[in-house]
């Protein structure tokens, strides 16, 4: 047992065996269009995201399904950047200093910002932000660091500006991060989910999901816990994580549902066997079939 | 060696006729790196794209007021060509290419969208066979719609010549180096508009209008084909979701149809 664990076995595959990842889980009837195809006549209709009018017609401007609320058409694309709404959790990294503000990553069109406004910093929370605070910014958070935080507003030109005034927000410790289509993520209540596992995921609407184990003692804030991580818990963090990336892969909706269900499918899996592409379906499968048995599926 | 066969009413060297087609093969979605891509092959020109964005301007210095900034790299790998390349990239050749392709995209794409931001489409030719300017611009085209940059319709290239009398479409490189006119154009085949348009070597203008007319009829065609291909895709990955339904689509009249289908005849003609 110890010699196998020494020397792993290196699987080779065909790239012509290659299996397909995108499974059928509904029989997709409704009409797809694609930039340039005509929506509706605009008489009647305002134009929405994905859309352009063009003499008296409305246009599709992006690949996807039409979606219609009363007089608004719009066309939701099939995968696109983060486009934020104001109120949805996201998980960003910081990327810069500017006076005042740090510049975030949140895989959107432009630049996020949070400001030095918009955080609980520690004494306090109405605390009124001092030339000191500004040039302590370094020291709560620095470039590179990554933090939850959630959508305070969205300029006229889509940018972002994100708050952190909750003790659930704030810089995250130790765990994986991973990216998905921003498009995969179910808006629900809670999108910090802590599963039976003893994990906790944290599933950004802009596609960046965060994986670590659950912390008791969470103050929020810009403290991190450096202690050592279990060794159970990295192993479950792991599974955790290959279990996600096999559901993005085969663009499976990621609520929590999805996950814990996709991770009690794994369990008949080694952690290694999940990185395997038969074994990846076979787990996205069996998912798929229990989201639907229960009508969860979309 | 000529263009056309005299048995056989006029075949070309690899057995199509005038206005055929080579065969198209695409994938969409091929890396998950990127926010979109794609793989496309048009006979033996194997053709990759990668586009990413809209992100944050990289560099701060290039400003574009009030619109998108589109970078558009064009490559060619060592190994495409008969000959090993020495240089993939960065030559005058391969650098006039990539800033024709950025013309040809940026017509299709709506730029005000999303100002202060960029676009970078990577293309890189696997293999040249003819026609590596169009094979690119139909990979840009599928690999920007699957990353959800908006668009005002599709731009597609495709690349004609005029062998005697008869009007040859989509040529491919022992057609190119035979002699013989190169017209390559780049059109948004739903309006009929051209985005870009090249004619290497001489061609009389008497006979422009016909050689012009079967690259845009080929450019619809080339537009059909990637609009199924496209369609497929997104249908699968909808299906995998379960996405949209909830949502009925209002039934477009009867008249309405009539009209589109005559929009696309217009150009065809």
């Amino acid at each position: 047992m110890s010699e196998e664990k020494d020397k792993p076995v290196i699987e080779i595959m065909l790239a012509s065996d290659r299996i397909d990842p995108l499974i059928e889980i509904h029989e997709f009837t409704d009409p797809i269009l694609t930039p340039g195809e005509t929506v509706e006549y605009l008489e009647g209709y305002m134009t929405g995201h994905g859309t352009f009018p063009d003499d008296e017609e409305i246009k599709a401007s992006v690949g996807g399904v039409v979606e219609k609320v009363n007089q608004l058409v719009s066309v939701r694309a099939m995968n696109s950047r983060y486009i934020g709404e104001i109120g949805e959790v996201v998980v960003g990294r910081v990327t810069g200093l500017q006076s005042q503000k740090w510049v975030v990553d949140t895989n959107s069109i432009l630049e996020s910002a949070l400001h030095l406004t918009s955080v609980n910093l520690p004494g306090g929370e109405q605390r009124r932000r001092s030339v000191q605070d500004e040039e302590m910014m370094r020291e709560f958070l620095k470039e590179g660091d990554l933090i939850s935080a959630e959508i305070h507003q969205i300029s006229t030109e889509g940018s972002l500006t994100l708050h952190t005034r909750s003790l659930k927000y704030g810089k995250l410790g130790q765990g994986i991060l991973l990216t998905v289509p921003p498009s995969l993520i179910r808006r629900s209540k809670s999108h910090f989910c802590n599963l039976a596992c003893g994990a906790q995921v944290i599933l950004g609407c802009n596609g960046y999901v965060w994986v670590s184990a659950i912390d008791e003692n969470k103050s929020g804030g810009f403290i991190q816990n450096m202690e050592v991580v279990k060794l159970s818990d990295r192993e479950t963090i792991t599974r955790l994580n290959n279990v996600i990336k096999a559901l993005a892969e085969s663009k499976v909706m990621l609520f929590d549902t999805s996950i814990q269900y996709a991770y009690e499918e794994s369990l008949k899996y080694s952690t290694y066997d999940l990185l395997k592409p038969e074994s990846k379906l076979d787990l996205v499968l069996c998912t798929a079939q229990k989201l639907q048995t229960l009508g969860l599926a979309d | 060696m000529d263009l056309l066969t005299e048995y056989g009413g006029g075949l070309r060297n690899d057995g199509r006729r005038g206005h055929e087609l080579r065969k198209i093969r695409c994938r969409l979605g091929v890396f998950s790196q990127s926010d979109g891509s794609a793989y496309i092959e048009q006979g033996n020109t194997k053709v990759l794209a990668a586009v990413y964005g809209p992100r944050p301007v990289r560099n701060k210095s290039i400003k574009v007021h009030g619109s998108v900034l589109i970078n558009f790299q064009y490559s060619m790998a060592v190994f495409s060509t008969g000959e090993r390349k020495t240089r993939p990239r960065g030559d005058r050749k391969t650098s006039e290419i990539s800033l024709q392709l950025r013309q040809a995209v940026s017509a299709a794409i709506m730029s005000e969208v999303h100002p202060r931001s960029q676009i970078d489409i990577f293309v890189e030719v696997l293999q040249a066979d003819g026609g590596n300017f169009c094979a690119c611009v139909n990979a840009a085209t599928l690999a920007l719609i699957d990353a959800g940059i908006p668009m005002r319709e599709y731009v597609v290239a495709c690349s004609a010549s005029l062998a005697g009398d008869t009007p040859l479409v989509d040529i491919s490189h022992l057609e190119e180096t035979l002699g013989g006119p190169n017209l390559t154009v780049a059109a948004l085949p739903l309006s009929g508009k051209v985005a870009v348009m090249e004619l290497s070597q001489k061609l009389h203008l008497d006979h422009l209008p016909r050689v012009l007319d079967c690259a845009l009829k080929g450019c619809a065609d080339i537009h059909a084909i990637l609009d199924t291909a496209i369609k497929q895709h997104l249908i699968k990955v909808a299906g995998a979701r379960g996405l949209g339904r909830k949502f009925q689509l209002g039934q477009l009249t009867g008249k309405k149809k009539e009209e589109e289908s005559k929009d696309v005849e217009m150009i065809t003609l």
